[in-house]
């Protein structure tokens, strides 16, 4: 990559608190990134999600955020106020959600809610708005945009409307999409077409993407490299080509716990989860 | 053990006429483990309600045992035949303990000796006495699957019908339940029908394999045809490629059936 990372994380802590007592649900996590794609895989309550929101600091007002960094191009992200932030949602950093229909107004059309992602950046006519809007949705490859424009999200199918997402996270042109399990909830054929135009769209605008999913197989084909989390902490990070050369525990106990369509009938390993790994100072043992 | 012919399910009419099952047929032996297999609005779950008497609106034949079932069913018929859902957090009873959950199949059974049928059931599913009294949301997703699968188990079922059992589930949890299920199905001798949209959930449990799409059996495969990927429908090979995570090149020739 370059001299400058695109964004770059250090020492990032969300508490909630509880009557039970805080419940730490990210600790201490760092990395950095420059425009590739990096996916971050864990099971639920790892923490993976969280840590996506904070970024964007679209928590609920209890958690307690504490960073020691969060730099976005050189501008630290930390210091910037409520009114700063929106500038940097949409426009620079955005998010795809795992549910359109749900993160989507369901009194408006999916056209007027493209629309309105360019405009609220962007100086321009509503003309001008609209002929941008067909040309994304054309580039999500939706075959008929004039027709699309006017549905509502509960008109389209699951496949489509995170289509439509993508469409309005990345017209106003962010440097940085973050996408939370954007394809979970679809067939895995519609699942890998929707990340093919991701990817493309991802690629010819020389973006980052921080893709957030609990697929480990999944991630590792699409990803150049992959944060496993377990328990608000990351447990390795790793290029995706050496996913199955990984020597930590963890990442063995997922992988191997998995089902393969080429593997034995006999069972499946089940893992054992050991609470060394939480601790800060757990080393990842070496194979010899 | 099971036979199903020539099953059609239509929903609703006129313009909003949906023929959800197209003529499918099959049959299961005993102490075989059946899959059906497709994305969703394929009717695979559609042919499971068929089977458990959720839906009572089909049309063609039934057979359990070499008895034809109608579409109403006895007491009997659910004494042979138990169902295991999709959704652990929905299907359990959220104000009943899992005591009272599983004690409730034997009341209308009235099969008596209920405490030591719960306590036999629970052991069986891997979970301690300790779980007896809670209420559902005091358990994991992991245990109130099991709780589900007690609760199937209760009546001593010869058939298991799996809707998804694992979909809801962490892939650590998963390994975990359908270990379980295998090792019930062994040791008790039951017949399975699983439901799944993962081919490789579907072939790490069972023996025969029905791929179904847009209501219709598009091929019937065994395990290791699966395997060898001797495959001789387009439908089934793009299900089996994109199964096996991101290709840029083989997404491209994808199709829509």
């Amino acid at each position: 990559m370059n001299q400058e990372p695109l964004l770059h994380i250090n020492d990032l802590n969300v508490t909630f608190p509880s009557p039970r007592g805080a419940v730490h649900a990210v600790q201490n996590v760092s990395f950095s990134m420059g425009k590739e794609k990096i996916g971050i895989v864990g099971e639920s309550g790892s923490g993976k999600s969280v840590t996506g929101r904070a970024i964007l600091r679209l928590l609920p007002p209890y958690a307690q955020v504490n960073a020691g960094a969060v730099t976005f191009k050189g501008q630290d992200l930390l210091s910037f106020t409520e009114k700063e932030m929106r500038r940097i949602r949409g426009m620079q950093i955005s998010m795809v959600m795992q549910d359109p229909k749900y993160s989507m107004n369901p009194v408006r059309t999916v056209g007027a809610q493209i629309c309105e992602a360019y405009t609220i950046h962007r100086k321009v006519s509503r003309k001008e708005a609209r002929a941008k809007t067909m040309k994304m949705l054309e580039a999500v490859r939706i075959r008929n945009p004039e027709q699309v424009y006017r549905l509502y999200p509960q008109e389209v199918s699951g496949g489509m409307g995170q289509r439509i997402m993508i469409a309005m996270m990345l017209i106003p042109e962010p440097s940085l999409l973050i996408a939370d399990e954007p394809t979970s909830a679809l067939d895995v054929t519609v699942q890998l077409q929707v990340l093919a135009i991701m990817d493309d769209l991802v690629t010819q605008r020389g973006m980052g993407l921080i893709f957030i999913s609990h697929d480990l197989e999944l991630v590792s084909s699409f990803c150049d490299r992959i944060i496993i989390m377990y328990g608000g902490r990351i447990m390795e990070t790793l290029d995706a080509c050496d996913l199955h050369n990984s020597t930590h525990p963890y990442t063995r106990g997922l992988l191997n716990c998995l089902p393969r369509i080429k593997g034995e009938k006999g069972r499946l390993q089940t893992l054992v989860r050991d609470a060394s790994w939480l601790e800060s100072d757990f080393s990842i043992p070496k194979v010899g | 053990m099971l036979r199903i012919s020539q099953l059609n399910v239509i929903f609703g009419h006129g313009a909003s006429r949906n023929h959800a099952v197209k003529d499918v047929s099959f049959t299961v032996n005993k102490g075989e483990s059946f899959g059906l297999v497709g994305e969703s609005g394929s009717g695979k779950s559609t042919v499971l309600n068929c089977i458990s008497g959720l839906i009572s609106d089909w049309e063609g034949s039934i057979e359990i045992d070499g008895t034809v079932i109608g579409s109403r069913r006895d007491m009997s018929f659910y004494r042979k035949v138990q169902m295991v859902f999709q959704d652990p957090y929905g299907s359990l009873h959220p104000r009943h303990t899992v005591d009272k959950t599983l004690k409730e199949p034997i009341a209308i059974h009235g099969l008596g000796d209920a405490n030591n049928r719960v306590e036999r059931v629970l052991g069986e599913v891997g979970l301690g006495p300790q779980f007896r009294f809670r209420y559902p949301h005091q358990l994991s997703g992991g245990q109130r699957q099991r709780v589900a699968v007690a609760r199937a188990l209760i009546l001593e079922p010869e058939i298991i019908l799996l809707d998804e059992p694992t979909s809801a589930l962490d892939v650590s949890i998963q390994a975990e339940v359908l270990n379980l299920l295998e090792d019930i199905r062994v040791e008790r001798n039951l017949t399975y029908v699983l439901v799944s949209h993962d081919l490789a959930v579907v072939s790490h449990m069972c023996d025969t394999i029905s791929v179904m799409s847009q209501g219709e059996t598009v091929e019937v495969i065994s395990r290791e045809q699966l395997q060898n990927e001797d495959i001789k429908r387009r439908y089934t090979r793009q299900l089996l490629t994109a199964s096996k995570g991101y290709d840029r090149a083989a997404i491209d020739q994808f199709q829509d059936f």
